[in-house]
């Protein structure tokens, strides 16, 4: 088996020779399997505790299109371990995906994923189904199976804009795999059962972007106000939330201006009103 | 066991004019730098068999010949950078390393096969500002030029890059740059190919994550309406200094005596191929 060291020479037997799918990952493990995600190592003593561990995400679909968004916190054990840290990522132009669990393993997930995609596209000259993208991260999770009874469990929250349907999708996984479609919204990681009862009385059908970012902010705000390992707005330090918007136009990242300015603005009427907004009774 | 005896060259002579005569049935590829990037150009009537092809963030490829030759190459290339980029960073994946990639599997065919492949492929990366561009020409046999600017391959290349050198200038328009090719593809007098009959795309050095862009349908043709000009000699409103040369070049004067920039040997041409009537993608 070459080493993806010596390129030129594996390239003769591997790189021109191979003709069986557009997958990447495949590709990979036959041609450098030490690249891919540890699959099947058990470490001697669960290490899930001693390493970094990212949160909440949260999306929702509007009208036309998906939203994502996620704290900023990661956690060791009770150790907050970084203020900044990134879960929200883009994996391509129509498609993103937010990781919670350990931080390090969904970091390695997002990257490859994103491979994942456009080395498909590029072989094959077409952007991949959506559910194509949601099959091929559920085997991702699947394979990490052996890890996550260790303790290095990560869970993806995928969000893809469907032109097909001319609508957001959002799919969910398990350790296991998935995927499991989400209607209208979903939320994971340890404040996701807060997150989740917020967007359940937020949520409205045929919102706009604007309208719907705020929703998620107010649900990830309520997330860190009940779960400590979910980071609330730093205001001191200006660490906003990430968020990103699919739609048609493909996937944006709103601007730390942008999202400050729904920090502001809920906030200001938490000061009033700390609980958040009240859903109407009937 | 070979009848009777060839000598070392007298092989080597052999394949390259089998090689040259292969690509010269084909029709020009036109790859040149303009103010935002880098713009490739290519009669090509097919629709899903391309020419033209992202291979990275930053790297194009354009090639002419036998389709299953350079299909061949543009994949390896694709799963090359693919790797280098997962196992290192994005950003070091260069067109210089999959120039030298390509050279090298190009010589050892030409030198270890019976038969050498019939192909000549650009490999071209935009860089942060334009001196940072740059654009690879190789051919069959494994040699790489480095060219300055512009370069044209395939059938007919001498006559195509003679008049792409005396239109082409630095920091062209989009539009410009797209005029000068279609004026160096076009024989003089002759009609220049349909909008459906193009491929054409960018490596524009403004947008984000992935520079390449394909231009098709509406977009295409908008801006081709904005270059259109009559193909008289007094037509190039260009106030440069180049224009005296360039009213005679449109004249219809044969171009190509003039020897290429610096280390711009002329791509090899065959002269007795068969007529090229367009119908074949190659």
């Amino acid at each position: 088996m070459a080493s993806h060291r010596d390129l030129p020479a594996g390239l003769v037997n591997q790189l021109f020779h191979n003709t069986g799918s557009s997958s990447f990952t495949e590709f990979v493990s036959s041609y450098a399997p030490e690249l891919l995600p540890r699959r099947d190592e058990v470490l001697a003593t669960p290490i899930g505790d001693q390493v970094p561990h990212a949160t909440t995400i949260v999306a929702a679909t509007f009208a036309g299109g998906v939203i994502m968004a996620g704290d900023r916190r990661a956690t060791s054990g009770n150790v907050i371990s970084q203020r900044d840290v990134q879960k929200v990522f883009r994996t391509d132009d129509y498609s993103c995906m937010g990781i919670a669990g350990t931080a390090s393993t969904g970091i390695e997930f997002a990257r490859l994923f994103r491979v994942e995609l456009e080395h498909y596209e590029k072989l094959e000259g077409r952007t991949m189904s959506v559910a194509g993208k949601a099959n091929r991260l559920a085997t991702m999770i699947r394979g990490n199976l052996a890890m996550a009874m260790q303790g290095l469990v990560v869970v993806p929250l995928f969000a893809a804009y469907d032109p097909d349907k001319d609508e957001g999708r959002i799919f969910s996984y398990d350790v296991a795999g998935g995927p499991y479609e989400r209607d209208r919204f979903d939320a994971i990681g340890s404040g996701s059962i807060f997150a989740r009862g917020s967007l359940k009385k937020l949520y409205r059908d045929g919102s706009s972007a604007d309208d719907m970012a705020m929703t998620l902010i107010q649900a990830l705000y309520d997330a860190a106000d009940d779960d400590s390992a979910t980071g609330g707005p730093d205001v001191t330090r200006k660490i906003w939330p990430i968020v990103g918007v699919i739609d048609a136009d493909g996937f944006r990242r709103l601007t730390d201006e942008q999202v400050s300015g729904y920090v502001d603005q809920m906030l200001e009427a938490r000061l009033i009103s700390p609980d958040g907004p009240i859903a109407p009774l009937r | 066991m070979p009848f009777g005896y060839a000598s070392p060259e007298q092989i080597m002579r052999d394949k390259a004019d089998y090689a040259r005569k292969g690509i010269a049935r084909g029709r020009s590829v036109v790859v040149l730098q303009y103010v935002d990037g880098i713009l490739f150009v290519a009669p090509n009537p097919s629709r899903a068999l391309h020419k033209i092809s992202e291979i990275y963030d930053r790297i194009g490829f354009a090639a002419v010949g036998r389709y299953n030759e350079f299909e061949e190459l543009r994949l390896g290339g694709i799963r090359y950078a693919d790797i280098n980029g997962y196992t290192y960073d994005r950003s070091d994946v260069t067109g210089r390393g999959l120039a030298n990639l390509y050279a090298s599997n190009l010589g050892r065919i030409f030198t270890e096969s019976i038969k050498s492949l019939e192909v000549e492929v650009v490999v071209a990366e935009v860089g942060e500002t334009k001196d940072g561009d740059a654009i690879y020409r190789l051919t069959f046999d494994g040699s790489v030029f480095d060219e300055h600017g512009f370069a044209a391959m395939g059938g007919q290349a001498e006559a195509v890059a003679g008049r792409l050198k005396e239109r082409y200038r630095e920091s062209m328009s989009l539009a410009d740059a797209l005029e000068v090719a279609l004026t160096a593809l076009t024989e003089p007098g002759g009609e220049r190919p349909p909008v459906a009959q193009l491929e054409v795309a960018v490596l524009d050095r403004n947008r984000e994550h992935r520079k390449f862009l394909r231009l098709t349908g509406a977009r295409l043709e908008r801006l081709l309406a904005q270059t259109t000009q009559p193909p008289s000699p007094g037509a190039s409103s260009s106030s440069s200094s180049s224009s005296s040369s360039e009213a005679s070049g449109a004249g219809g004067t044969e171009p190509g005596t003039s020897s290429g920039p610096s280390d711009d040997t002329p791509p090899p041409t065959g002269p007795d191929g068969p007529v090229d009537d367009g119908s074949s993608p190659l």
